[in-house]
Parts: structure tokens; sequence; C-alpha cells
């Protein structure tokens, strides 16, 4: 018996020590570089393609915190709660503009990124860096419509189609009010920058009248749901598009001729990094020719660097991945809002997703409820003062 | 004597830094605006949303509800078979609660989606599909399955304490089953009802997760507008604070009502 004690405690001990290994392994003297991307964004050596991470450790004997965020908003929070020292992030435009408003990053050395000469002029300078001092694209795609061709049968090439009642109940939207209302903003034609409080009106209205078709306002789960087959039509990233057509040969993505919204990535370093000469080695280090032509087969997105795409997959180069001339330019990269706006916004679209709630009927059997609470609540006060009389 | 307060220092300490600290943030919060000074203004946007708060609690409610029509009699049955059945009936209570929960309110997505499991197998048999996912109805049910436990573990603590002599009593002195349920059963077990409504209550009202996995994004309850708040594209401390305190407000309010019903009903009993 007391054998089997001692057997039990040693197990539970050792998976105590299982649990801080991973901490205890690492060598506390080498530098470690912290880097925080989008989850799933990046080559991790599955499939047989280039473990990106390892690569770099292999290469430069610099070890990677690599770590991973949802959405911008997310990351944001976690950089201005300064919980925790990043040495390179990954996010989208609209908050890297937020973020050199903000002064919350730092200024590259370009002269230690010699590869950015690599990246096309096109992608240089862009509204939310002006003057390209703080940001080196990491890759860029538009939103566009993913469809099942066994659900939709007419041609798909316009924003319109999410708006068609006769695919009610079978439409994702987004939930985030940026990209929503730059999908309402576009088919209405105007900017999807708009400050214009009439046009994010009329564009509410729109979302409005939308909400009646909507199966769900999701995110990520647009992919799971689209690759099931769960529903008909959504909004959403080309990069994923290529991966999720691989899994659902059913599915067909279309770039809406009324033009969208083209993001970019790009990596950027954090004023508060204490490795930054260890941030622009590993940017550098992205711009390879072999690391990004690597990451961006695996990741599926489109590349800023044209001696990568030229050694891509003919069939790729000519997919919607790189759309022509023609689309790109009626799309827009999403630029920071100014305060107001973004308030004014997230208020507008909280009222959408809350539109239609709260019929008198609710607003009764909540009354009645509380009647009745109160009603007990009287009734054993009645009774205890009637037994105090007996 | 001295010994023993001893020992509840370390409780004291927790309970400054991670539990009185954080309340007084977020009531400091509740009343500053961007630039530190005092205003109401937070308090007073709440009205916009009080088509949010009336669904939110609408639906914690009936989860409520549903989770105590189940869970007293089951409760009630197992606090009243043999011994080691009781064990293992707990045991398959308690079981679900050692899966991740957000494991579990995604495995109710699968189950419910159009082309779900449960519409599969009605489609065998000539039927639907059925809108199940995306409704308030699945909201209602993710509450009931993640917070049932909840419910039936202080009911059985307290039913099982209900000595058998006292039901067969009333019994013997012409109680039917429904004079024995009204007349002993729930006033006796009121303590464990009052614990349990509370414990399904509460997180049924400020959850986020539930309603954004199963009902679609488009059933926002105050959780989510809360969560908004501080992860969403406007980050404002201020207002999430103060939705947070209105919040807790509610639920003390609540709670205080569930409260007096207790304190009444023991001193009746009592005379």
């Amino acid at each position: 018996m007391k054998m089997r004690k001692t057997v039990c405690l040693l197990c539970s001990l050792l998976t105590c020590f299982a649990l801080f290994s991973d901490s205890v392994s690492a060598a506390p003297e080498t530098r470690t570089l912290r880097v925080f991307n989008w989850g799933e964004y990046i080559s991790d050596g599955s499939d047989g393609s280039m473990d990106v991470i390892q690569e770099f450790t292999r290469r430069t004997g610099i070890q990677v915190d690599y770590q991973v965020f949802s959405t911008n908003e997310e990351m944001y929070a976690k950089i201005i709660s300064g919980s925790a020292d990043y040495d390179v992030l990954i996010p989208s435009d609209y908050m890297i503009g937020k973020m050199i408003d903000e002064g919350l990053l730092a200024k590259l050395d370009f002269s230690n990124i010699p590869n950015y000469r690599y990246v096309d002029d096109a992608f240089k300078n862009l509204e939310y860096d002006p003057t390209n001092e703080y940001s080196v694209p990491y890759t860029w795609g538009t939103v566009g419509i993913i469809y099942n061709k066994t659900k939709v049968t007419e041609p798909v090439d316009s924003w319109d189609i999410l708006w068609d009642s006769n695919y009610a109940g079978q439409i994702l939207m987004f939930n985030n009010p940026r990209d929503s209302y730059g999908i309402a903003l576009k088919k209405l034609g105007y900017s999807q920058n708009t400050t214009n409080r009439d046009e994010l009106d009329q564009a509410t209205d729109e979302l409005k009248k939308q909400k009646l078709l909507i199966q769900a306002y999701v995110m990520d789960e647009i992919f799971p749901k689209m690759t099931a087959g769960e529903a008909a039509l959504a909004p959403y990233y080309a990069g994923d598009a290529v991966t999720m057509i691989g899994d659902n040969p059913d599915l067909d993505f279309v770039v809406p001729k009324e033009g969208t919204n083209r993001f970019v990535d790009a990596m950027v370093v954090p004023k508060s990094s204490p490795n930054k000469d260890l941030a622009e080695q590993f940017i550098n280090f992205m711009l390879e020719e072999d690391v990004a032509l690597a990451n961006i087969e695996y990741i599926g997105y489109s590349t800023p660097m044209s001696n990568v795409k030229a050694r891509l997959d003919e069939e790729v180069q000519n997919s919607f991945s790189y759309p022509d001339d023609e689309v790109l330019s009626r799309c827009e990269t999403f630029v920071n809002l100014d305060e107001e706006t973004t308030a004014y916004l997230q208020d507008s679209w909280t009222g959408v997703l809350s539109y239609g709630d709260s019929s008198i009927g609710d607003i009764l059997f909540l009354a009645v409820f509380f009647l009745f609470l109160i009603g007990i609540v009287i009734y054993f006060t009645v009774k205890k003062h009637r037994n105090h009389t007996i | 004597m001295k010994g023993k307060k001893a020992l509840a220092l370390p409780y004291v300490v927790w309970s400054i830094a991670f539990v009185l600290i954080p309340l007084a943030l977020v009531l400091f919060f509740s009343f500053t605006d961007k630039e530190g000074n005092f205003t109401f203004e937070n308090i007073l946007k709440i009205g916009k949303y009080s088509s949010i708060f009336v669904k939110s609690i609408n639906l914690a409610v009936i989860a409520t509800l549903i989770c105590f029509l189940i869970g007293y009699p089951l409760a009630y049955i197992i606090s009243r078979s043999r011994e080691h059945v009781q064990r293992n009936m707990l045991l398959l209570i308690m079981l679900p609660m050692w899966m991740n929960f957000l494991l579990r309110t995604y495995g109710w997505m699968t189950l419910l989606e159009n082309e779900g499991i449960i519409n599969k197998l009605l489609s065998l048999i000539g039927l639907g599909p059925f809108q199940m996912i995306n409704t308030q109805g699945a909201v209602v049910l993710g509450m009931v399955y993640n917070y049932l436990p909840f419910m039936v573990l202080p009911l059985y603590s307290i039913l099982v304490k209900i000595d058998k002599s006292i039901i067969e009593a009333a019994q013997d002195l012409g109680a039917n089953g429904f004079k024995v349920l009204i007349r002993i059963l729930l006033p006796m077990s009121l303590p464990g009802i009052i614990s349990g409504v509370t414990m399904v209550f509460v997180p049924s009202v400020s959850t986020f997760i539930i309603s954004r996995m199963l009902g679609g994004g488009s059933n926002m309850l105050i959780g989510d507008l809360i969560e908004t708040q501080f992860l969403g594209g406007n980050y404002n401390p201020y207002l999430g604070s103060a939705l947070s305190l209105v919040l807790m407000v509610v639920m003390l309010l609540i709670m205080a009502v569930m409260n007096s019903l207790e304190e009444d009903d023991m001193e009746g009993m009592l005379v």
C-alpha cells in the first residue's frame, strides 16, 4: 500500500516538472526574440514546408518566442497594457497607422534590412506609413466573396449578392464594425474610409436590412463553416480562400467589381522592444527570397515581392490572389479613423447587432417575472407575520 | 486564537489584491473619462443599451428556470437512492465539467448546425432541416447545459440531509405527494434552491462566449457588449467598467430579493 502511494507521489511530481520543463530548458543567457503574429500565419514545417522560425534559429542561433493573436485589437490591447515586451509585431495597415500616431512604434534602421530593396514599389509609402519609416510589408491580400457553387448558381460578381433574399439564412458576415461597414460602404459606392456621418448612417441602414438574411456574424469560423457547406456565401480573405478551395472544390472566390479592402500586413517593431537589432535581423531574414517563397507558398496570401511572385506557379500568379490592376484600382487600404468616428462606428455596429431585439413581449416577460418574485417575498412575509400572531 | 487568525492572512492578501483593488478600479473607471475627470456620462450612456440588458436577463431567467425544473427532481432522485448509486450519479453529473468549457460549447455547435449531426439524423427519417444554431433557444440550451451541475449539486447536498422520517410523517398525516413537495421539501430545501439559482443565474447573465458561439453573433448579451469595449475596435474601458458596474448592481438586487426570501422563511419556520 505504501509503495503505491510513493509511486503516485512520484508520478504527480514528474507531471509537475513536465509542466515547467519548457521554461527550464531555455538557457537564460541567450537573447530571445519575441515575435507576435496572427494565428496560422507562418510556415511552420507541417506538410513538408520550411519551419521558418526554426530556420531562423538555425542560421543565427537566436531563440525565438513565437506567439499569436487573432485580432489587431487584441494585439493592441496587449501592447498598451505593457504586459509583454515583443520585438516584432505583424499587424494590419490601419492598426499600424494608429500605433504610429500614438507613438508606439520604433523607426527602423533600413541599413540593417538590405533585403527591403526587393519589396515592390507599389507596397512602399502606403497610406498608413506614408514615409515608410516604421514598417516592412509581410503579405497582402483582398477581401472578396467565397461562395458554394452548388448553392449559388448565378454568377457572383458584386457585393449585392450578400443582400439577396434568395439566400436568406445562408449568408455569413464579418463580426467586426470595420470590415462589415467596409463592405456596406463599397456596395453603396462610398469610400471604406469615409468619416461622413450621412454615408455611415446609410451603411448602417444597409446592414440592418441585411441582418434578416444573415445566418451568423463570425470571423475565423467562416473558414470551417464554408468548408463544411454550412453556408452559401461569405466575405473572406483571398489567401485563405486558396486553402478552402483546396479542401472543398465546390467553393469559389471572387473579388467584387465595386472594389474591396486591400489589406497589407506588415512587420513593425514596438518602441518597447528590448532587442531592436535582433528584430531588424529577423525582418531582413523574412525577406530572403527562399524564406519568403516557402512562407508565401504555405500561407497562400499574396507576396509584396516581385522576385518571389515570379517564382510561384503560373497558375497562382494568374489567380484571384493577384487581381489585375483594373480591379486593384478600385480597392482601398484601411486607414486609421479618428477617435470620434471609431466610437460612432462601434456604437452603430452594436445597434445593428441588437437590431430587432427587445419586443414588447420581452419587456412584459421581465415585468411579470419581477412581479412574481415580489409576490413570493410578500407571501412569505405575510405568512411570517401570521405565524407570529398565532 | 491569534494563531488561527494568521491562517486567514493569505486569503486576506489575495482578496485585497485580486478582488478589492480591481473592484475599486472598476468603480474608478466607471466615473471617469479619458482625461481622468469625474463624469456621469458613462453611466448615462447605458440607457442606450437597455434592450441588451433586457435580453440578457430574460435569457438568464429562462435558463435558470429550466435548470431548476430539471435539477430539482434529479437532485431529489439522487438523494433518495442507495449510497453507491448516489456516488455514481454525482460523478456522471460532474463528468462533463472535467472537459474544457469552450470545447463543450464548440461541441454543441457541430451538433446543432444546419449540416450538423442532429439535422443529418433527422433527415434520415425525413424530417427537417431545423434551424437550431444561431437562435436564442440555442443560447439558452448552452447555458442550461453548462450550468446545470451548479444547480444540482447544492440542491442535492441539502436534500440529502432531509430526514426520510419527516416526509413519512407528513404522509402519515395525510399529505399527498404535491403537499409534501410544497409544504415540506421546498421550504426545507430553500437555502439549496437559493444558492443553486445564484450559481446558475450569475454566470448566465454575464456570459459572452456562449452567445457568441451558439447565438451567431446577432444575439448580443451584456457580456458581449462588455467584451467589445475592451477587445473591440474602440478601446473604451470607461464604458466597459460602467456596464460591469450596472450589471453587478442588477445582480446584487436580484440576490438581495432572493436572500430576503430565505431569512423570512427561516424565521417563519422557527416560530
